[in-house]
């Protein structure tokens, strides 16, 4: 546990990094910098490129345009010291299915020097998977888990998570979120995790970034970022044919007198009605959920 | 300490913490000297940040809720903290806010909701004593 601003070198720094498939930029002048010790959320919607920044993290894409440092290398030049640190579930969980649990174990032991086998059997039997059983008829909800002994049982510094959760049942996300928090607890372990359910984000992470179309469009500790948005209802003299326009306004959404907008610091925008004839009714806090979708639909628009 | 974390509005999840423990101190169902979970245990148990616990902690005894005791864990600080009162007006106040609002929609005055108020009461301590 770490309440102090990290003051160590960042595990993760990457600078301006651009990545286009075909016409399709999937990354768009990305920065971003994790210090060690905290739990990263990455949010966005399928397609806005988190796993796409991911791999590039794994080493596994190298960046057009733009650099990645990870532990202060970087990670397609130097696969061996990165990657032995990092410990990966994917979304898919692409695990050799005609293997035993107990072979898939031995397996991967066998990649990684600093593999735990005391704490790979604690969370294998924690987990109820049975040595025995063969990979590829584990549930869903059992694969999801043995992915996570994997990447959990050499105890690396840095975990990353794509879709920890997608597509499994609530009893199974919570092992997955629970596996998370305890991992935190252990002194300096950093999880970069990705997600498209905010709720699960909110719970767990100290920073967050936001990705919408290859774009970071929000990026900060999570506290700062659900208290700096305010939601503000806004009430005009006289009905308004279309959306006024608002500086410093994410969005805006009404009809008629009354409209309501997400921003981001509320004198800004309180001001700005003010001399369009409109008072503040009311203001609060937004969810994240309705952050989110204000910065999403703010780029569709403009 | 039965605590409920909830996504679905804008307050910061350690607020909500810090906010629940000062219900249930003010309401009694923590009572002075009791033991509130370790950090880590809250954690696991709400599926929340560990740090996000430590801060509503670090709130909590910032503000004379509880009290950390080197070594052994953080309790309840006794009763007669200076915020109670005001904390649980301030807990009814708003429940007072959404009790007129609806009084008013229903076209009910504020002196016939005093008499409810009191009518009520009496309904409580029989019910109480029976």
């Amino acid at each position: 546990m770490n309440n102090s601003v990290p003051t160590s070198d960042p595990v993760i720094e990457i600078r301006g990094v651009t990545r286009r498939f075909g016409s399709k930029r999937a990354l768009d002048d990305v920065t971003l910098c994790l210090p060690r010790g905290i739990v990263f959320g990455l949010v966005g919607e399928n397609g806005a490129g988190k796993t796409t920044l991911i791999k590039h993290v794994l080493g596994l894409l190298r960046p057009q345009s733009g650099s990645v440092r990870v532990f202060g290398l970087d990670p397609v030049a130097n696969p061996k010291p990165v990657l032995g640190k990092i410990g990966y579930l994917s979304e898919n969980r692409d695990l050799p299915g005609w293997m035993r649990v107990d072979e898939l174990l031995r397996y991967t032991q066998s990649f990684y020097p600093s593999w735990d086998p005391a704490y790979a059997e604690e969370l294998r039997s924690e987990f109820s998977l049975e040595p025995a059983a063969r990979v590829k008829e584990l549930s869903r909800g059992e694969t999801a888990r043995a992915g996570l002994l994997l990447a959990l049982a050499h105890r690396p510094a840095l975990l990353v998570l794509d879709e920890p959760s997608s597509g499994l049942d609530p009893v199974v996300r919570r092992d997955i979120l629970e596996a998370i928090i305890r991992t935190v607890a252990d002194e300096g372990r950093t999880i970069l995790f990705s997600s498209h359910l905010l709720e699960e984000v909110e719970r767990v992470s100290d920073q967050l970034a936001m990705m919408h179309n290859g774009k970071l469009v929000l990026c900060g500790p999570l506290d700062d970022i659900k208290r700096s948005h305010r939601r503000l209802l806004l009430r005009f003299d006289a009905p308004l044919p279309r959306p006024p326009r608002l500086d410093g306004a994410i969005s805006i959404t009404g009809a008629g007198q009354e409209w309501s907008v997400i921003c981001n610091g509320a004198g800004d925008v309180a001001a700005a009605a003010a001399r369009l004839g409109g008072t503040v009714v009311s203001e609060h806090a937004p969810s994240l959920d309705e952050i989110f979708v204000a910065h999403a639909a703010k780029k569709g628009v403009l | 300490m039965h605590l409920r974390i909830s996504s679905n509005d804008g307050v910061p999840i350690y607020q909500q913490i810090v906010n629940q423990v000062k219900y249930l101190v003010a309401c009694g169902r923590l009572a002075p000297g009791e033991e509130v979970p370790p950090i880590r245990v809250l954690a696991e148990r709400l599926l929340v940040n560990p740090n996000t616990v430590a801060r509503a902690y670090l709130e909590l005894e910032r503000e004379g809720i509880v009290l950390k005791r080197h070594g052994s864990g953080t309790y309840i600080s006794d009763a007669g903290s200076p915020l109670a009162r005001k904390e649980r007006l301030k807990i009814l106040a708003e429940r007072a806010d959404a009790l007129l609002t609806e009084a008013h929609h229903l076209d009910i005055g504020l002196d016939d909701l005093i008499d409810l108020l009191k009518q009520r009461q009496k309904h409580l301590n029989q019910a109480k004593h029976e």
